[in-house]
């Protein structure tokens, strides 16, 4: 469980780094990989993505699926705290209505 | 010019935020195609997995599907990089949940897997979800 945690917390920096990476690129693709914002945000998501693995390997599918979703709070904060996005009503209702959905398709894949 | 460093704070300036109406629809576009990425992806990733032995790490990288598939998410995360420059984080992250949506569909195709009633619930939630997602903040989509 401690590593799907750690996972969705890995998973949420990369993603504010991919968006404060994109923001400074330039055309030409070559750039892509000259970014270092970028190159950070991809790393942390490979760190994710194998803390997420060895985390399936032990823990209860049911249980891993909401812990999953804890990484679209912790981006929804850091969007809020870094990049000084607005929080609006239909922001929260809609990532609601997402972990809502979230949870009952782990329901719907344990049963 | 281009690879001069822009501060951080740069990406942050609340002046970035304002946009032209038609960047929304376009970046979440962008990002429907980034979760169909997403979940093919996935889908060839389990395929090249069922079809092999051991626990071999070359073999796992030279396995064509598993290949594929990891082809695809880097696809999947370039897309979603050009996505990002043209609208917020909070709006367009959340979206990439509309995979589950995907992978359902795919799985039952594919590996013939059974929808049930959980499943569907959820399905429609997430899809909901991003519908609301995609009014909110007052702009037009």
């Amino acid at each position: 469980m401690a590593y799907v945690l750690v996972a969705s917390f890995f998973g949420s920096f990369g993603a504010l780094f991919l968006k404060s990476g994109s923001a400074k690129l330039n055309r030409g693709l070559k750039y892509l990989f000259l970014n270092f914002h970028l190159a950070l945000g991809v790393a942390l998501f490979l760190t994710s993505s194998y803390f997420f693995v060895l985390g399936i390997k032990r823990g209860e599918l049911s249980v891993l699926y909401p812990l999953v979703s804890l990484g679209y709070i912790w981006t929804l904060l850091w969007s809020r705290l870094f990049l000084k996005e607005r929080m609006t009503r239909g922001k929260f209702f809609g990532l609601a209505l997402i972990l809502i959905g979230i949870a009952f398709v782990g329901l719907g894949n344990t049963r | 010019m281009y690879l001069e460093e822009i501060p951080l704070s740069a990406a942050v300036d609340p002046t970035h935020i304002e946009r032209k109406p038609a960047s929304r629809g376009k970046a979440i576009g962008m990002m429907l195609l980034c979760t169909l990425l997403g979940a093919a992806g996935q889908v060839l990733i389990k395929m090249g997995a069922a079809s092999l032995h051991g626990q071999n790490p070359i073999a796992m990288v030279l396995n064509p599907q598993i290949f594929a598939g990891y082809a695809l998410y880097g696809m999947m995360t370039v897309l979603f990089v050009f996505a990002l420059r043209e609208e917020e984080l909070s709006i367009l992250y959340p979206i990439i949940a509309l995979t589950y949506v995907w992978v359902a569909g795919l799985a039952v195709y594919f590996f013939h897997e059974h929808l049930n009633v959980y499943k569907l619930i959820g399905v429609a939630a997430i899809v909901a979800g991003v519908g609301v997602l995609g009014r909110s903040g007052g702009g037009k989509l």
